[in-house]
């Protein structure tokens, strides 16, 4: 480090890198203080005193914890429903040639190349047309539709680099089909569809645009934070948002541990 | 998310031999598109037909809507509405350039110079994601706030002076201006930015960058000539995911803005839960369709990356 301005030029990346991930990361920290604070007024916006009382007591403002367990029901069933049917649709992709594929595939590209707002707005378009009472169930129906496409990606990935060879010599050995799928595919593809199952439940927990436009009165999480903001947004909401946060990276953490010890216990 | 170049010809499974039980077998295929194909066509195409119906119907909510072929619809909505969608695709194109300029190098630091903190620098930029973002969005209103740290040194450095020169901000306060919902939108889909890029990036062969040292290349040339060629596909992908999302997003410019920042989604948004003009509404989202469809097939086109997803 004898010339300050070399050492610079060489660390650049890094120190560019680094200026944007506390970018990124200078939010969750003011979420997280936040969380401690003891605001006066409506709004949680300015710092005023240390209290610990949000943590103690988190689900104390009205209406928030049950839009939360019912924003968890949704991103599980509809994680659920999109990652079975967009694992089957990816199988269908990338192991079987058939009429109509292009056309899949566009049909699968088109929702994700699509702003947010034109499909939520077309999905209302459909509930008010043919007089569907707009709530949980239009909610579940809209993020199914929206998740599906992210799994077929995320498990399309993983099966087109498969090996096809180990099927087939799971059927020399006389495997059935189905002992062949279950014991061989679906153990391969496994990570495939548990990074699309976590993207659709991320994206179904944290949606808001096509909520807004289908939920009608049901109000959930996202919702209820962006009702507050215009009404006064209460310290919970910092908790929660912090425990997510905190739960989310524990949460990687130990599923990355888990894939580094099966690494390891593998001889090459 | 990613978007995962398909070989257009991948290799040919095992194709079933033309035998009594083959029918069975063809059929597999269709059987397992059958119930997510299902769902899209009824939850995503019959709901465009319908929006397209919509857009040529005329009539008010008290006497109903009727599809009179009125497509004068199109253009009123464009004419009346034209500014909010020229700042949509300003505010949009603005956030997916600083998001490449601020992601590359983050998404270059994992991929050939984080080591052992490859993991947690990728956990730190995934999770977010699980943080709910409209919380996350709330929490720039506190650092962008009026005499606050960031605007404070913002200030002192001359940097309003510069954005206020160029229409971002005014005099010396960043919340409800321009520049705080183009912060907001490139925070909001930088991570949408670094994964395509990192995968892309992670891909390369270093020995390549090995090759191009021993051809006395300077690193700046490495990255202008192997580097950056090499990582289009995360580029074209990153771009994509980032400026399609931030061309309709109405909530930052909600949070962050004021009535002089509105975006074209927030006219759809008030003209559909507000207003309930429908006709004006639909026309209104078609049109952003079409302009981001159009202008991402130029981009695919120009950017020579075609086997995108």
């Amino acid at each position: 480090m004898r010339n300050p301005l070399t050492w610079l030029r060489r660390n650049l990346v890094v120190i560019a890198g680094l200026g944007t991930l506390a970018y990124m990361i200078l939010p969750n920290v003011v979420v997280t203080v936040f969380s401690f604070n003891n605001p006066t007024g409506r709004f949680n916006y300015a710092w005023q005193e240390f209290s610990l009382d949000a943590w103690k007591d988190p689900c104390g403002v009205a209406d928030m914890c049950g839009s939360l367990s019912l924003s968890l029901q949704i991103a599980l069933w509809s994680t659920l429903v999109a990652t079975a049917l967009g694992t089957a649709i990816a199988f269908a992709l990338v192991r079987y040639r058939f009429r109509a594929r292009g056309a899949v595939n566009s049909l699968i590209f088109l929702p994700m190349a699509m702003p947010e707002i034109v499909m939520a707005a077309s999905l209302l378009a459909l509930f008010l047309n043919m007089g569907i009472q707009l709530g949980f169930w239009t909610i579940l129906i809209a993020h199914i539709m929206f998740c599906l496409s992210f799994v077929v990606a995320a498990v399309k990935a993983r099966v087109l680099s498969m090996d096809p060879r180990l099927e087939e010599a799971a059927r020399d050995l006389y495997a059935g089909p189905v002992q062949t799928f279950v014991r061989v595919t679906l153990p391969i593809a496994a990570p495939g569809i548990a990074a699309g199952a976590l993207l659709s439940f991320a994206l179904s927990f944290d949606d808001f645009i096509i909520t807004n436009f289908n939920s009608g009165n049901t109000v959930t999480f996202p919702m209820f934070v962006w009702g507050s903001a215009q009404r006064g947004t209460p310290v919970q909401i910092n908790v929660i948002g912090t425990a997510m946060f905190v739960i989310a990276v524990l949460v990687v953490l130990a599923g990355q541990m888990v894939g580094n010890r099966r690494k390891k216990a593998q001889p090459k | 998310m990613t978007t995962t170049a398909a070989p257009p010809q991948a290799p040919a499974p095992t194709e079933p031999p033309v035998h009594k039980a083959s029918l069975r077998k063809r059929l597999i295929p269709y059987w397992l598109l059958l119930p997510g194909i299902l769902w899209l066509l009824v939850f995503f195409v019959l709901p465009m037909i319908y929006q397209a119906s919509t857009s040529v119907q005329t009539g008010s909510l008290e006497e109903g809507f009727q599809v009179t072929w009125h497509f004068g619809t199109y253009w009123d909505a464009f004419t009346e509405y034209y500014p909010q969608f020229l700042r949509s695709l300003l505010y949009a194109g603005t956030a997916t350039a600083l998001c490449l300029l601020l992601g590359y190098p983050l998404a270059y630091l994992i991929a050939f110079k984080a080591g052992r903190w490859r993991n947690l620098l990728l956990v730190l930029v995934i999770a977010p994601f699980f943080t709910s973002f409209l919380i996350r969005t709330l929490a720039w209103k506190t650092i962008l706030a009026d005499g606050g740290p960031v605007v404070g040194v913002l200030n002192s450095v001359g940097f309003l002076d510069v954005t206020s020169w160029l229409g971002m901000t005014e005099g010396d306060r960043v919340l409800a201006t321009p520049l705080a919902v183009v912060c907001g939108l490139t925070y909001n889909f930088l991570p949408f930015m670094i994964l395509p890029l990192y995968s892309s990036l992670e891909r390369i062969d270093t020995r390549l960058h090995e090759a191009a040292g021993d051809l006395y290349a300077r690193p700046a040339t490495v990255f202008r000539k192997v580097t950056f060629p090499l990582s289009m596909p995360g580029v074209v992908s990153g771009t994509l995911l980032t400026f399609i999302p931030a061309s309709g997003d109405y909530v930052n410019a909600e949070l962050l803005g004021s009535t002089d920042t509105r975006m074209i989604g927030n006219v759809i948004q008030s003209q559909y839960l507000r207003i309930l003009d429908y006709p004006t509404a639909a026309a209104l989202s078609f049109i952003l369709m079409a302009i981001v469809l159009i202008m991402v097939t130029i981009y695919i086109r120009r950017a020579g990356t075609e086997d995108l997803v």
